[in-house]
């Protein structure tokens, strides 16, 4: 890949999404110009012109190209920027890998059961805690004793999972819980990953993204 | 080496259906077992213990969960039949995509269809219809979404055309006046034994549809 490449990010900062494709492309040491779109309040044309379908961030727009949704822009950035000593996301072995997406797709679903927590109210809410801290768990005990879901080194299940510990914060003050009690060990692999640069810059503050969602439950008319 | 190789699926469903094709594609010898999802047998729990669902591939005894995943899998251990993911990276970005795009609209929006009736079912068929109209925008004149020979994409999404018959009964219309391009890319690919043999028939699938409509308290 020596020729100039135009690399361009669309996303927005609270997206854990889009935390998921500047952490692969930070790991990868890819320069790109980062184009941020507020969703909520404004998608603009390049948007809906580069994913039309789902009219999402992120999208990752390499030579004009689009590619969209984070796992398959993730998978692209693995196989397109690889060789010279570049990490490496999904392991060479076949079974390794389907392990490896059946686990990146079951923790899309993590964002799902959070989110209950924040925009619903009553007994969705509890559902929504409960679903959360045993999917965590059991997230958990996959990790087992390594050091990272990708073994020795950051993979692909990290990727796809460590954004979400830059909304733990609002999962418990919306949920009342705290998952550090709940998953210990999840969260100081969590604060492993932050350690590195790709990670800590890629995540936001905790603290603004529940703001984020303070004003998203305005906006949606949800009672705080 | 002996290659043992065990599909556990049932008949009617469209994710076994997708797994079925890859297998008979690649030419890879297996073993079929009908899983009665009423009475899971032990193998299917211990095999697919998070979902307990199929289809699982067991190769040499070790799982692999998800239809998707299975014909990704299959396709990197048996790459040289009928190789279903292009090796260009961006067109496998495209087709992971498009797959993902099956599964997420597509399958939901018409498995929903058959809980609901009345107004709501109205509704979710008319969402149905128009994703599948997107399906037919993104074929494009090509023969299959593989292009020239069928693809990831045609075997995620083909075997929803043995559920189009109940579908066309249930809701009182039919598919070619909507998206005539993609029916006729639909019986394109049956002209394939890999798909033919793995689609039930669409009468059955009907009947199928009606029993579980009836045990869902709809009608």
């Amino acid at each position: 890949m020596g020729k100039s490449e135009e690399v361009v990010l669309l996303n927005y900062w609270p997206s854990p999404y889009g935390m998921r494709a500047m952490i692969a492309l930070a790991e990868k040491g890819v320069q790109y110009e980062y184009v941020s779109v507020d969703v909520v309040n404004n998608k603009t044309q390049l948007l809906l012109q580069m994913n039309p379908v789902h009219k999402k961030v992120p999208v990752l727009i390499h030579n004009g190209s689009p590619v969209c949704e984070s796992l398959v822009i993730v998978q692209y950035i693995d196989e397109l920027w690889a060789g010279d000593a570049k990490p490496v996301f999904l392991p060479s072995d076949p079974y390794q890998r389907a392990q490896a997406r059946f686990w990146a797709h079951y923790i899309d679903e993590i964002f799902e059961f959070g989110r209950k927590i924040w925009i619903k109210t009553g007994e969705e809410v509890e559902k929504g805690k409960k679903e959360l801290v045993d999917s965590l768990k059991l997230m958990e005990s996959q990790l087992g004793d390594k050091p990272y879901f990708g073994g020795e080194e950051l993979g692909y299940v990290d990727i796809a999972l460590v954004p979400y510990y830059s909304w733990f914060y609002t999962y418990e003050q919306f949920g009342n819980i705290s998952i550090e009690a709940e998953c210990p060990k999840l969260v100081d692999w969590a604060k492993r990953c932050m350690k590195k640069e790709s990670v800590n810059k890629a995540l936001p503050d905790p603290v603004k993204v529940h703001d984020f969602v303070v004003m998203l439950r305005k906006k949606f008319g949800v009672d705080s | 080496m002996a290659e043992e190789v065990i599909l556990l699926d049932t008949w009617v469903s469209p994710f076994g259906m997708r797994a079925r094709i890859a297998l008979a594609e690649k030419g890879i010898k297996h073993e079929h077992r009908e899983e009665d999802l009423g009475n899971k047998s032990d193998l299917l729990l211990k095999m697919n213990p998070i979902h307990k669902t199929i289809p699982v591939l067991i190769h040499n005894g070790k799982p692999v969960c998800e239809s998707n995943n299975i014909v990704q899998y299959l396709d990197e251990v048996w790459p040289d039949k009928s190789p279903l993911l292009p090796s260009d990276p961006y067109l496998r970005g495209q087709a992971r995509f498009w797959a993902d795009f099956v599964d997420r609209k597509v399958f939901d929006a018409g498995r929903k269809v058959w809980a609901t009736k009345g107004e709501e079912q109205k509704s979710l068929m008319e969402e149905f219809i128009g994703h599948l109209k997107t399906l037919e925008a993104e074929l494009d004149g090509k023969l299959y979404f593989g292009g020239e020979k069928m693809g990831y994409v045609d075997v995620t999404m083909v075997p929803i055309y043995s559920w189009f018959h109940a579908y066309e009964v249930s809701g009182n219309f039919s598919f070619e006046s909507h998206c005539p391009k993609l029916v006729a890319w639909a019986e394109r690919c049956m002209q394939h034994d890999s798909v033919s043999k793995a689609l039930p028939s669409p009468e059955k699938v009907y009947q199928y549809v009606l029993q579980l409509r009836k045990r869902l308290g709809i009608e």
